[in-house]
């Protein structure tokens, strides 16, 4: 049957994933920003998780309110990349240091 | 005759390998449109797992938000940029140890902090929202519109916040492009279309007589 140590597992694995692509995708916003997504994902599987095995409805309810500002952050995120690629035509975060002092 | 719990179990474990390797082609895929096409994935396993743990409308709302709006978005914006791939992916190899170590480390870490092995004694009761007779969404629904009814109220300002930032942010200004200004040609006035000169009145000429012939009046 399956227990809460199950739900705990796959979100750390699910993070822990997300977390080497931040090292590994170090080039590409657009893979950074999904790492980021996954990372949430992440989260809101534990949310869930906890929610259910301790009868609280708060866990649910904040994982609802997680996935409203990871839409506002996604959407606003993809707008500051198009205006990025606009200005430099470039997404490649090491060539992005025009604010280099 | 298969023993519902176990039937369980076995799906959590189908689900959870699926979301597992779908999440490593995300962050491993050369091509980027393949990488979205696999977080779809990764997204809609989970939504299978809330679902085994009873939470369906957070499975479903994960769907249709992130599914049907959020990864759209991403699809778009990753079709709509010219991407060099091979200039993209240079260090994959380089930082790939450091990733996997840190990845590991960190893993491990969690696994050990949280005490994974006593967790391994709650097993999954009855439905905490069947226990007071409700369903899943009706359950959500009266905890968000009492208790929590201003975070609620908050959560729409930011996404209100989030569309004005998004569509003020992509928007140009060009030059030299003649645009109808909506709000102008509401606003105008009879007396600004048209422009009543007074001035006096004229008298028409009399017709000129020809010479040599008598006119009668």
């Amino acid at each position: 049957m399956i227990t809460l140590a199950h739900f705990i597992v796959l979100g750390a694995v699910l993070f822990s994933i997300a977390l080497a692509s931040l090292f590994i995708n170090r080039k590409n916003v657009i893979v950074l920003l999904m790492s980021i997504e996954l990372m949430l994902l992440a989260v809101n599987i534990n949310f869930v998780a906890f929610s259910r095995f301790l009868g609280d409805v708060a866990g649910q309810v904040f994982v609802f309110f997680i996935l409203t500002v990871a839409a506002a952050e996604t959407a606003i995120g993809l707008a500051i990349l198009v205006l990025l690629f606009r200005n430099r035509s470039t997404i490649n975060v090491a060539e992005i240091d025009s604010m280099k002092g | 005759m298969i023993d519902p719990q176990m039937f369980q179990l076995v799906c959590f474990y189908a689900f959870a390998a699926v979301t597992v390797v779908a999440a490593l082609g995300v962050i491993s895929l050369r091509n980027t449109v393949q990488a979205v096409l696999s977080l779809v994935l990764t997204f809609f396993s989970t939504a299978c797992i809330w679902l085994l743990a009873e939470a369906e409308f957070l499975a479903i709302a994960l769907i249709v938000v992130y599914v049907g709006a959020v990864m759209v978005l991403f699809l778009f914006v990753v079709m709509m940029l010219d991407i060099n791939q091979e200039r993209v992916r240079e260090g994959f190899i380089k930082y790939l140890p450091v990733g996997i170590i840190v990845a590991l480390v960190m893993l491990g870490e969690m696994l050990a902090l949280i005490g994974v092995r006593a967790m391994h004694q709650a097993v999954m009761g009855a439905d905490p929202a069947a226990a007071v007779g409700m369903s899943n969404t009706e359950w959500l629904g009266h905890a968000l519109y009492t208790q929590f009814l201003l975070p609620f109220e908050i959560a729409a300002l930011i996404l209100t916040v989030g569309v004005v930032a998004a569509v003020v942010l992509t928007l140009r200004h060009r030059t030299g492009v003649r645009h109808q200004q909506a709000s102008q040609q509401v606003r105008v006035k009879a007396a600004s279309r048209i422009r009543v000169v007074k001035m006096a009145a004229e008298v028409p000429a009399a017709p000129q007589a020809e010479p040599g012939k008598e006119t009668t009046p």
